[in-house]
């Protein structure tokens, strides 16, 4: 028996066909060279544009500025590859500290109240991935429904008001730094490389892949495809617990109203990172240069004076660009 | 005759108030392939989703290599040694050969409280099974990008890498040009000569003529009959197959 003819004409037209050439093509399939490029372009514009912007304090600064967004990015990434959605991370973020924020108040120990706003992401988590996985709701209304009713309950639960949190050594873990490096910038790239890491090793990362590239496939392969789409939910719930916890540890207080809006920041910075919509794929680095990105245009339009409101509509803008572009590029592969 | 390798006692299947499967019995012995015909709806489909752990019976036994089995999901099929490769073949587009082969069955290797992905294991495992089907796929392609036949042998070699005793075809050729069913024909053919069991449904009589040894016809949810194609002349087996299908068995007669 011999291979169908119209693919042995394929792979003679490459001279390496697992190599260097196979290397290109995967990589052009997520977009995040070209993104990095963009990345590049922006960084030497705005070097010229103001003389600050290339300062280690700036560069710091945009670590910081991107270090929330960033560590609940990861497990956005991971939901919208297995082909879900999660809106609910800034509530979860918002509940997650106040409830760290009210025991660290009642002198609770740190690694105690700390656990404890994990525990809420995960149980967070756990209803987001039951609802969507065993009552076959749509993703976007599942947890559009969870992000309002997590919210509402920090509310009603904390009567509205913000809790102080004076803990010396919790707000060093927002505020410290070492080496001249930011805790929690260190937290953040932690996070990024230990997915990065795990993705393409475990089957954590392989079914996430799979589901979201088709969730029948997988589930006739004998994949536990409920299971695991509660897992996907559980790591973001509990990634934006901690997200949840650098925030407050940055600031000082817990607010019941804290990182509200921030998924499209999040959302952004995936897609722009090359996931696509439809799931199946993406990469974890992808986000983390879409983040980079947005950190430097946030950096920017500051460093050039531009209003804060308009940040707002320049996000939307770049979003909408990036969810254009995924329909492009979805668009072209399916015709290849 | 020796214990078949699949016994089948009673075997029915209800949607609701619709019967799909009614009291069906059917033996599948060693090495011997069986082709499964009949009017849409007449509930072949039904039967292959039981046999692969897809439906629960509603009622029946289930006897597989001599003891009794209820299969509460594609992996316990699978776990059996009964591989089901599906019409629209079930692959992940966005996954490589060797994910897509070794999907739901990851090779991996443990490292203290963790196991990771075995990687190179599984790659060079689906090297091995795509060259003893006579191809040089590459298992890192993507199989998004792959033709038709190529995918094909991906649902193949998924099927083949674990040692089937049995093997399910629901339709193999539905989607396949001419040239290409002649080389899923051989495969066929090639996993007879192993010893694997098949049972295949196909609209296209010339396929189930080429490779079956016992052409079995459903009708309405039961078993109308059988026919051995071989024993007679094509036009006759053709004849005896039709009327079984539709029921007017007085046209076999004559």
């Amino acid at each position: 028996m011999t291979l169908p003819a119209d693919a042995t004409t394929r792979e003679a037209g490459s001279t390496a066909p697992g190599g260097f050439r196979r290397f290109i093509v995967e990589r052009s399939r997520d977009s995040s060279l070209g993104l990095l490029a963009i990345l590049l372009l922006l960084a030497v514009i705005l070097s010229f544009v103001s003389p600050y912007f290339l300062t280690a304090t700036n560069l710091l600064n945009i670590g910081r500025g991107i270090a929330i967004v960033g560590i609940v990015a990861v497990g956005e990434t991971i939901v919208i590859i297995a082909g879900g959605f999660d809106l609910s991370v800034g509530s979860t973020m918002a509940a997650a500290g106040m409830a760290a924020a009210w025991l660290i108040g009642l002198g609770i120990p740190l690694p105690v109240a700390f656990a404890a706003a994990i525990a809420i992401g995960i149980a967070v988590g756990l209803a987001n991935g039951a609802i969507i996985s065993y009552g076959r709701i749509n993703p976007l209304i599942a947890t559009l429904a969870t992000l309002a009713i997590v919210r509402g309950l920090s509310y009603v639960i904390s009567g509205g008001r913000e809790l102080v949190v004076s803990d010396p050594a919790f707000q060093a873990f927002g505020v410290g730094s070492v080496a001249g490096i930011p805790y929690i910038v260190i937290l953040l790239v932690a996070t990024f490389a230990l997915f990065a890491w795990l993705m393409p090793r475990t089957r954590f990362g392989r079914y996430a892949y799979a589901i979201g590239s088709s969730a029948k496939a997988a589930q006739r392969a004998g994949v536990p495809v409920k299971q695991w789409r509660i897992a996907y939910y559980v790591t973001s719930g509990a990634l934006a617990a901690l997200a949840g916890l650098v925030f407050v540890a940055r600031t000082g207080n817990a607010q019941p109203s804290a990182a509200l809006g921030i998924e499209l920041d999040v959302i952004t910075a995936v897609i722009l990172g090359g996931t696509s919509l439809s799931g199946g794929r993406g990469r974890i680095w992808g986000t983390f240069v879409g983040l980079l990105l947005l950190g430097v245009v946030n950096n920017g339009l500051i460093l050039a004076g531009v209003p804060a409101f308009w940040q707002q509509v320049v996000k939307g803008v770049i979003l909408l660009l990036a969810v254009l572009y995924d329909e492009i590029r979805r668009n072209r592969a399916e015709e290849a | 005759m020796a214990t078949p390798l699949l016994e089948l006692r009673g075997i029915s299947k209800s949607f609701g108030p619709v019967t799909a499967l009614d009291r069906v019995d059917l033996d599948i012995g060693a090495a011997e392939a069986i082709g499964l015909i009949g009017d849409n709806g007449a509930g072949k489909s039904t039967l292959v989703k039981i046999l692969s752990g897809l439906y629960p019976p509603t009622a029946g036994t289930m006897r597989f290599d001599g003891r009794e089995v209820r299969f509460g999901s594609p992996s316990d099929a699978r776990n059996a040694g009964i591989e089901m490769i599906y019409q629209d073949l079930a692959l992940c587009g966005d996954l490589d050969v060797a994910a897509n082969v070794f999907l739901g069955r990851e090779r991996r290797r443990r490292y203290g409280p963790f196991t990771f992905l075995d990687r190179p294991g599984m790659e060079k495992a689906a090297r091995q099974v795509m060259r003893e089907l006579g191809t040089d796929l590459e298992p890192g392609r993507i199989v998004g990008a792959l033709s038709g036949g190529q995918r094909q042998l991906v649902a193949v070699a998924r099927a083949l890498q674990f040692e089937p005793r049995l093997m399910l075809l629901d339709e193999p050729t539905a989607a396949l040009s001419t040239e290409k069913i002649r080389v899923l024909m051989g495969l066929i053919e090639q996993l007879k000569a192993r010893g694997v069991s098949i049972l295949m449904i196909s609209h296209r009589f010339t396929d189930i003529l080429h490779v079956c040894d016992r052409v079995v016809v459903v009708r309405q949810g039961q078993i109308a009959g059988e026919v051995a194609p071989h024993a007679q002349a094509p036009d006759k087996t053709m004849a005896l197959m039709h009327a079984l299908m539709t029921g007017d068995t007085l046209g076999a007669v004559a």
